[in-house]
């Protein structure tokens, strides 16, 4: 079967069609036809948040079931997400300017001792197509780091990620250093990794291990709507 | 016996019902320990090895040790799992006192091979590590299953971080040491040889004949 004759004009498909073949175009990772669908909506007066929400995080989740349910594997999974980051980069400045509900912050790092980042690049991505507000540190953050960070941008969640048996301890490291500053309670302290589970994420005196970044993002809004109701009760 | 790794990777190694200690162990060190047996005369050890692919899926490997180790108790009078954590995040760890079997410390094999405390003390957070066995099967353990062969481009995504390629040699081997080299090119990472050998493998398994008085 020649290209040509298959060829899908993405201008041409009504929205429906189109954010259908978005939701493929993320599947298969094909970065330049996200961003072609992304400015396409955007053309047809589609805000900015609804981009987001519908075509791209709609298409996400349907990668991350698929990655959940074995069908799908970590490259494909990379290749979708770095599909998703071509969307973000062109809605993130048109988000803030046409003021998108926030759900809440994020403080997220990887923790010392530690270079890995892909599964905290993935729960950084889907949490902001989530609306919320994520300030990444990087790798290798020591606790010193993390404090600084909080204290500056004042989140609601603080994220840990580790991938190395040797270095996932260290997250106790930095929930005990909160606990002895009296500061613990001020945030939801959300831990993940390879080697983490839930055993471990209870031991260590986080609120919750997230299994994936779906979880992720689920557990937080399930901590940030307790939070409102709440505030609301009190 | 000459021993498959294409078979070790994917199906492992059946134990061959001698000897009164069975070693449960990771496919990628079945050359390593029967090398040692051989040498050592260790005739009380029998071995019989999972899928080295485990490597890759650490989730699976508590269970995957704990089948085997109930499959064989009955036949033999000891079990020892020739595993360290290997990315189980102590589960291993607690499903082998569970079993009341034992296994080697530390965190995988790259720091037993070296010795624990030398492994930690070095404190190399940008090292990409490979055994000879992990040499011989860089295609299935890290090419194909970071689908390396298929988007190349997404080599940064995975070691963009990493600095450097280390293969730890357990023999010398000038053919596999050209092999590594060509491995660190390929993960556009610098290159460095460390021999090994056997490590802490061998002082671990030569404790089980003592502890059994063989």
């Amino acid at each position: 079967m020649s290209e040509e004759d298959d060829e899908i004009i993405l201008s041409e498909l009504d929205d429906e069609e189109l954010v259908q073949q978005m939701f493929d175009d993320l599947y298969d990772g094909l970065k330049e036809e996200i961003e072609e669908g992304v400015n396409i909506l955007l053309e047809r007066g589609w805000q900015p948040y609804r981009i987001l929400t519908e075509a791209l995080v709609g298409g996400m989740t349907i990668v991350g079931n698929d990655f959940r349910d074995g069908i799908l594997f970590v490259p494909e999974v990379l290749l979708a997400a770095n599909a998703m980051k071509g969307g973000m980069a062109i809605l993130k400045p048109l988000l803030v300017e046409t003021g998108a509900p926030r759900v809440g912050k994020m403080v997220i790092g990887t923790v010392k001792g530690d270079i890995h980042d892909i599964g905290k690049n993935l729960v950084s991505m889907m949490m902001e197509g989530a609306g919320f507000e994520v300030v990444d540190l990087g790798i290798n953050n020591a606790v010193e780091a993390y404090l600084e960070a909080l204290e500056k941008e004042q989140p609601d969640i603080l994220g840990m990620s580790a991938l190395l048996t040797t270095t996932m301890p260290y997250m106790k490291v930095v929930i005990d250093t909160l606990v002895e500053k009296g500061i613990r309670d001020d945030y939801t302290v959300l831990v993940g990794g390879a080697p983490l589970n839930e055993e471990f994420g209870k031991a260590i005196g986080a609120d919750a291990y997230c299994r994936d970044a779906a979880v992720a993002v689920e557990t937080a809004k399930t901590f940030m709507a307790r939070k409102h109701n709440q505030l609301a009760a009190g | 016996m000459t021993l498959n790794d294409t078979v070790l990777t994917n199906d492992g190694l059946d134990a061959r019902a001698t000897g009164t200690v069975l070693l449960i162990a990771c496919g990628a060190l079945a050359h390593e320990i029967l090398a040692l047996k051989r040498i050592n005369a260790w005739d009380h050890l029998d071995l019989t090895c999972l899928p080295a692919i485990l490597h890759n899926h650490p989730d699976r490997i508590p269970d995957a040790v704990s089948d085997a180790v109930l499959r064989h108790r009955s036949q033999y009078d000891q079990i020892f799992v020739v595993y360290a954590d290997c990315g189980t995040g102590g589960l291993l760890e607690k499903r082998c006192r569970e079993l009341g079997v034992q296994m080697i410390p530390g965190p995988h094999c790259y720091s037993f091979f070296e010795g624990n405390d030398t492994f930690a003390a070095r404190d190399e957070m940008t090292a990409f590590y490979l055994t000879d066995f992990l040499v011989r099967q860089f295609e299935a353990f890290v090419i194909k299953p970071l689908g390396l062969d298929r988007h190349p481009e997404l080599r940064d995504m995975y070691f963009g971080h990493y600095e450097k390629l280390v293969y730890q040699a357990q023999t010398d081997d000038p053919d596999l040491t050209d092999k590594a080299k060509a491995c660190a090119d390929r993960l556009e990472l610098t290159f460095e040889r460390r021999f090994t050998g056997y490590g802490q493998l061998q002082t671990e398994l030569a404790q089980i004949g003592t502890s059994t008085g063989a």
